[in-house]
């Protein structure tokens, strides 16, 4: 049989549409992780006192604090599919090179991350009565560029804890220690597009996290292929 | 039934593959050289050698836990072993090329596949990734090789555990790879589906492609190998017929 092997990007992209479809079918980590930041974002306005502390100074941390662990319990789950009938196996065996494996994991992650904070903005415009205004460009691109280098190493960190016992616990130790730089960047800018500011004054913050993602996802694209093999 | 007790010669260094159908002397597919492997202090491979010619099927048996899926997911590269090497087609299996993996096809104890996806789904994500043309059609003819075509839309989820088995056998053999590896393969079918599986492996000898079979059930072993070895002890030898 004629076969042409897929490159490291095509192979990325068969694993990660095989991802999508299996969540989508599935659904159980995309409504689980809404609810819990849905949860989130309803505990933090409740628990604010309106006289002491306005909306619009809370609503950027609890922005990204929520998307930060509704992120973590989608990214627990990235790998335990594959653990599930010893499926892993058939992707280590498949023709492809590791790193498209790492990449496959990661768009799926990262279109799942995605889709997750798209369903809990208007959640938090809702529950925080912020105006985006003109914001909205400004903190789509910080969400962009904050979650790729977040997204990069939760994959990681989901591939080698997804063999450990209590892992669910696992992964959020290891990883929330990683996130604190993207996130702390992430609520800065939102602040201040929040406030009215343009995006322009907010460069200094948008390097540190267009460095961040170029070094983690180059990182852990190295790091991967030794994680997954036994 | 009598329990297994085969007669061992031990050899030490490589097992010299004797004559196969195909020619005096097919090349060599695969040679694993003085593998030994160890889960803690528990020696389970201690110097395991073997070859396997072009067209030649091999079975590998043994009791249970003696070590022969260690072995077969150490030849597929699954597993690093602790010393010793697999070549490939004279290349480390470790270190290959991962072009090189098209040839491996495996049937492990575990389906390799998911419970979210079809079938058909299932194969075709198979095949995309052996970047195979027309995957849809390839994961039919997988599927209608084993008898499973009428069931392409399920979910493995719903299947026996003898179907389960054939589906994952259609996997394993959906790319033709000339080194194929089956662990237990008749675990969970039945008589018509085993005999089914036999003539797939039989057909498999004159087209040159190379078979290595794990299996305790050494009358099976004997009816579909060109050669029968048995792992006992952490070593390998060849059975007497």
């Amino acid at each position: 049989m004629k076969t042409t092997l897929p490159g490291t990007l095509t192979a990325a992209f068969i694993i990660a549409g095989k991802d999508l479809r299996s969540e989508l079918r599935r659904r159980t980590a995309l409504v689980s992780a809404v609810v819990f930041a849905a949860l989130i974002l309803a505990i933090f306005n409740f628990a604010r006192d309106p006289t002491s502390l306005r909306a619009d100074q809370l609503a950027p941390s609890a922005f990204w604090i929520t998307c930060a662990f509704a992120a973590v319990t989608a990214l627990s789950r990235a790998f335990a599919v594959e653990l599930e009938h010893g499926a892993l196996d058939g992707l280590l065996l498949a023709p492809v090179a590791r790193e498209a494996l790492f990449l496959g994991k990661f768009i799926g992650n990262l279109v799942f991350v995605l889709v997750v904070e798209g369903i809990t903005l208007p959640l938090f415009v809702l529950f925080f009565n912020v105006n985006l205004n003109g914001a909205l460009p400004g903190i789509t691109l910080v969400a962009l560029l904050a979650t790729v280098g977040f997204v990069a190493v939760g994959t990681v960190f989901s591939a080698l804890t997804a063999r450990v016992r209590f892992n669910e616990l696992m992964l959020p130790v290891l990883l929330l220690p990683f996130l604190v730089p993207p996130i702390m960047a992430a609520v800065q800018v939102t602040s201040r597009l929040l406030a009215g500011r343009p995006l322009l004054e907010q460069a200094a913050w948008l390097k540190i996290l267009g460095v961040y993602d170029v070094v983690f996802l180059t990182l852990c694209a190295m790091i991967f292929p030794a994680l997954v093999d036994e | 039934m009598p329990p297994f007790r085969p007669v061992v010669v031990f050899r030490n260094g490589p097992l010299v593959s004797p004559a196969v159908t195909l020619s005096a002397n097919p090349p060599i597919l695969l040679r694993a050289t003085d593998l030994r492997r160890s889960f803690g202090e528990r020696v389970v491979l201690a110097g395991v050698s073997l070859s396997l010619a072009d067209g030649e099927t091999i079975a590998v048996t043994g009791p249970n836990g003696v070590g022969k899926t260690t072995l077969l997911r150490i030849l597929a590269g699954l597993l690093r072993p602790s010393a010793g090497q697999v070549m490939l087609d004279g290349v480390p299996v470790r270190t290959a090329d991962p072009a090189s993996r098209a040839t491996i096809g495996l049937l492990s104890h575990r389906a390799m596949l998911y419970d979210d996806l079809t079938l058909q789904e299932n194969l075709e994500f198979a095949a995309r990734l052996h970047g195979l043309p027309d995957p849809r059609r390839v994961a039919r003819d997988a599927l209608d090789q084993v008898e499973l075509l009428s069931r392409s839309g399920d979910s493995p989820r719903t299947l026996s555990r003898g179907l389960i088995q054939r589906a994952a056998l259609a996997r394993a053999l959906l790319h033709a790879p000339r080194l194929l590896l089956l662990d237990e393969p008749f675990t969970g079918l039945d008589s018509a589906a085993a005999e089914r599986l036999k003539s797939l492996l039989a057909a498999r000898r004159p087209a040159g492609l190379g078979t290595i079979i794990v299996t305790h059930q050494l009358h099976e072993a004997r009816e579909i190998a060109t050669r029968v070895l048995a792992l006992q002890g952490g070593a390998i030898g060849s059975i007497a017929a």
